[in-house]
């Protein structure tokens, strides 16, 4: 059982840091003018933190208990070729869920 | 952005709530059994829906909430908690640099609700439709944010809800754990429009897989660095070469 002063702690603690995060350039910038070379660094920020977000994920599943699946390694594979070649979302998804659903099937 | 030519009323600005609406509305599959997820876990680890829910509410970001969540349950101390799952977080400061140019004009308290707001799918979102209609108003950028939001986050407070009622009765069969994932890899691949952005995304994957031994997430922040300076760097040297 965790206990209820560390769990509101955290809470609280992970509420407010995560909103000063999400408001620091937001909120003390503004409209003032940025730089040119943070501004090129800016622009691959989604394309450099959201891969490294996944990797591990794909590599290590916590539904697997960080065992290698291939289900999951196939599922992710489909869902970033879909993704590039269709530009499309929701059809890399869609993709990616029937890929997983289809092997996890036939692997039992 | 032109100081005299500022839109007399709305008539000139096309709404662009609706269209946010409309392109956050696939990620409704992915966010609501993420939250389901959480409500779930967060059962198991002896929450009442309520602390469930107030979780979701104050932190709205999956990977920090179950980060820190399970650091909780394995008994460790607060600190280390809240410095892990904060680490995990600290994209959020990037994006929310990122998004400075296009809505850094707007009062302070539309930036805090866009602050508060600010999470993966809603700034994948935004950042999309920002490059792709530079001619948009600050109104129509803030109205499309505000589309993309709602249908992002409300759903991401009830089904928290609903996975903290329901709570173990969901199989673990249905392989949910891999929803989040997917949804990640399904927005980063229409990203890859060019050879930059594909060497900072490949260096991001790499060096993620490589630091995965650094404690409290810090290989993310060194892949995602490396990942940003290899993108900033090759689109310098294309540009040099034209």
């Amino acid at each position: 059982m965790i206990d209820r002063v560390d769990l509101w702690a955290v809470i609280i603690g992970l509420g407010l840091g995560s909103f000063l995060l999400r408001f620091v350039f937001l909120g003390i910038i503004g409209s003032r003018p940025m730089p040119e070379w943070l501004l090129r660094h800016l622009r691959y920020t989604a394309v450099a933190v959201l891969p490294a977000l996944v990797a591990p994920m794909v590599a290590w599943p916590a539904g697997t208990d960080g065992v290698f699946d291939l289900a999951r390694f196939l599922a992710a594979v489909v869902t970033l070729g879909l993704g590039i070649f269709l530009r499309n979302t929701i059809m890399a998804i869609l993709g990616g869920a029937a890929t997983l659903y289809l092997v996890l099937w036939i692997t039992g | 952005m032109a100081i005299y030519a500022q839109p007399p009323s709305a008539t000139r600005d096309k709404p662009t709530f609706w269209l946010g609406v409309r392109d956050a509305a696939p990620f409704l599959l992915v966010v609501v059994p993420f939250a389901l997820l959480f409500g779930v876990l967060a059962t198991e680890a002896g929450l009442n829906v309520f602390e469930a829910l107030f979780y979701s509410v104050a932190v709205i970001a999956g990977a920090a909430q179950f980060a820190s969540l399970s650091l909780l349950q394995d008994g460790a101390p607060v600190f280390i908690a809240l410095a892990s799952a904060l680490a995990v977080n600290l994209r959020m400061a990037m994006y929310s640099a990122s998004l400075t140019p296009y809505l850094g004009e707007a009062p302070l308290w539309k930036r805090a609700l866009v602050a508060y707001f600010l999470v993966d799918q809603s700034y994948a979102c935004s950042v999309t439709a920002y490059e792709d209609h530079p001619q948009w108003t600050l109104a129509q950028k803030l109205g499309y944010f505000a589309g993309v939001a709602v249908p992002i986050c409300i759903p991401w407070y009830i089904a928290t809800i609903v996975g903290a009622l329901l709570g173990s009765a969901i199989p673990p069969e249905l392989a949910l754990d891999f929803a989040a994932p997917i949804t990640f890899i399904a927005m980063v691949g229409p990203m890859m429009r060019t050879v930059a952005h594909m060497a900072a995304a490949a260096t991001s994957v790499a060096l993620a897989l490589s630091f995965a031994w650094v404690p409290y997430n810090g290989g993310l922040l060194i892949a995602a660095i490396a990942a940003m300076m290899v993108g900033a760097r090759l689109e310098l040297l294309m540009e040099k070469r034209k």
